[in-house]
C-alpha cells in the first residue's frame, strides 16, 4: 500500500525527489542494500559449504544451554530469548521514530534509552553464548561437535558460526554506538533546533536492518 | 515548480503516518512466527515426526514472512512511494539467482566428492565416538 499521492504527479520531471524521501534516508537505504549483499554473500557461502558436506552438526545439540540452570538442557531456548530481545528493541526503536515525528523530545529519549538497553542485552547474551561455546572447545579452527549422523565433522561449522554471528554482533555493537550518539544529540536538543528528527529515522533504519539480518542468521544456524 | 527544492525539514514534518497499533500488531506477528518455529524445531528434535527437508522449506517461508513484516512495517518501506519500493525490491531479486547458482554448485561439489574422493567418501561413512565436553561447573569468563 503505497503512500497516497496526487493523481498525475510527475515524479521524474525535476524539482522534487522522485523517491519522496530525504536524501540521507535514501542513501541509508542504499547502504543497507550493500550491507545486505555482504551478509547475503556470507550466508550463501555458508549454504554452499553445507550443501557440499555430507553431514553437519545438529543445532539442537550444540545450542542447548541456558545460563544458571546447570546441566539441564533446553534446546534453542537461549537463542529465542536473544531473538525476543532484538525484536523488542526494534519495537522501541519504531516508537522512538514515532515520538520524533510528533516532536516529543522526552519520549524520543525514553524510547532510545530502551532501544540501547535492548542492544546491550543482546550483546551480553551473545558474549555469554560465545564464552560457553569456547569453554566447550569450539572456536575458529576447532570443532568439538560431531555430525548429526555420528561422523567426524570439519571445522567449517564453527568457522562460519563465529564469523557470521561475530559480524552480526559487530553490527549490533555499531548500532548501539549510533543510537547512543542519537540519544546524546536528542538530549542536547540538536534535533529540536533543526526542527526534525530525521536522524532518528535513519538510525532506526540501520537498527531494524540489524534485526532483519538476525532473522536470517537465526534460521540458517539454529533451525535449518 | 515554483517553490525552491525541498529541504530535509519538508520530509520531517509528516506526522500523520505513524500508527503505534500497526507496530504492535507487527510485533505480535513476528513473535508468534518465531515461537511457532521454535516449537516445530523442538518437537522435531524430540520425535523426528516429519522429513527434515520439508520442515526446512517451512522455516524458509516463515523467515521470508518475518523479513517482509520487518521491512514493510518497521522500516516503513511498505508505506513509501512505489519508486522507492522498486529501487530496493528489484536489486534484491538478484538474491534469487545468487542462491540458486551457489546452492546448486555446492550440491554438485558434494556429488563429485562422493564419487571421486575416496577419503571423503570413507569419512562420510565412519562413525566416531561421541566426545564428552562438560563445563564442570565453570562460570563463563573464569579460567
Amino acid at each position: 500500500m503505497a503512500q497516497t499521492v496526487p493523481v498525475g504527479q510527475k515524479w521524474w520531471s525535476g524539482g522534487r525527489s522522485p523517491f519522496n524521501v530525504e536524501y540521507g534516508k535514501l542513501m541509508m537505504w542504499y547502504f543497507l542494500m550493500s550491507d545486505a549483499f555482504t551478509f547475503g554473500a556470507f550466508l550463501i557461502s555458508y549454504g554452499t559449504i553445507r550443501f557440499s558436506s555430507s553431514s553437519w552438526p545438529n543445532p539442537n545439540e550444540v545450542f542447548k544451554s541456558f545460563p544458571f540452570i546447570g546441566e539441564m538442557t533446553v534446546p534453542l531456548a537461549f537463542v529465542s530469548l536473544m531473538t525476543f530481545i532484538l525484536i523488542m528493541s526494534s519495537v522501541t526503536m519504531v516508537m522512538a521514530v514515532g515520538a520524533g515525528q510528533a516532536q516529543d523530545r522526552k519520549a524520543v529519549m525514553k524510547w532510545m534509552f530502551l532501544t540501547i538497553l535492548g542492544g546491550l542485552a543482546f550483546l551480553g547474551c551473545q558474549a555469554w553464548e560465545w564464552t560457553h561455546l569456547h569453554n566447550e572447545g569450539a572456536w575458529w579452527g576447532r570443532n568439538p561437535f560431531m555430525n548429526i549422523d555420528g561422523t567426524q565433522s570439519s571445522t567449517n561449522f564453527t568457522n562460519f558460526f563465529f564469523t557470521i554471528t561475530g559480524f552480526h554482533g559487530f553490527h549490533v555493537f555499531s548500532g548501539v554506538i549510533i543510537n547512543t550518539i542519537m540519544l546524546i544529540k536528542t538530549w542536547r536538543g540538536d534535533f529540536q533546533r533543526t526542527g526534525h528528527y530525521l536522524m532518528i529515522e535513519k538510525a532506526g533504519l540501520y537498527w531494524h536492518f540489524v534485526d532483519l539480518v538476525w532473522v536470517f542468521v537465526f534460521t540458517c544456524f539454529y533451525l535449518l | 515548480m515554483s517553490s525552491a527544492s525541498p529541504t530535509s525539514a519538508d520530509f520531517g514534518k509528516d506526522k500523520s503516518s505513524f500508527d503505534s497499533k500497526a507496530v504492535w500488531r507487527t510485533f505480535w506477528i513476528l513473535l508468534c512466527i518465531t515461537v511457532f518455529e521454535l516449537i516445530v524445531a523442538i518437537v522435531y528434535y524430540e520425535t523426528h515426526f516429519f522429513p527434515k527437508h520439508i520442515l526446512n522449506g517451512v522455516f524458509v517461508i516463515m523467515t521470508l514472512a518475518k523479513a517482509f513484516f520487518i521491512i514493510a512495517e518497521f522500516m516503513h518501506l511498505g508505506h513509501e512511494i512505489k519508486n522507492l519500493i522498486m529501487t530496493i525490491a528489484i536489486p534484491a531479486c538478484l538474491f534469487i539467482w545468487f542462491l540458486i547458482a551457489f546452492i546448486w554448485d555446492g550440491s554438485s561439489f558434494h556429488d563429485l566428492r562422493m564419487r571421486y574422493d575416496k577419503y571423503q567418501y570413507e569419512q562420510s561413512k565412519t562413525k566416531v565416538k561421541p566426545v564428552e565436553h562438560k563445563e564442570e561447573g565453570k562460570k563463563p569468563g573464569v579460567e
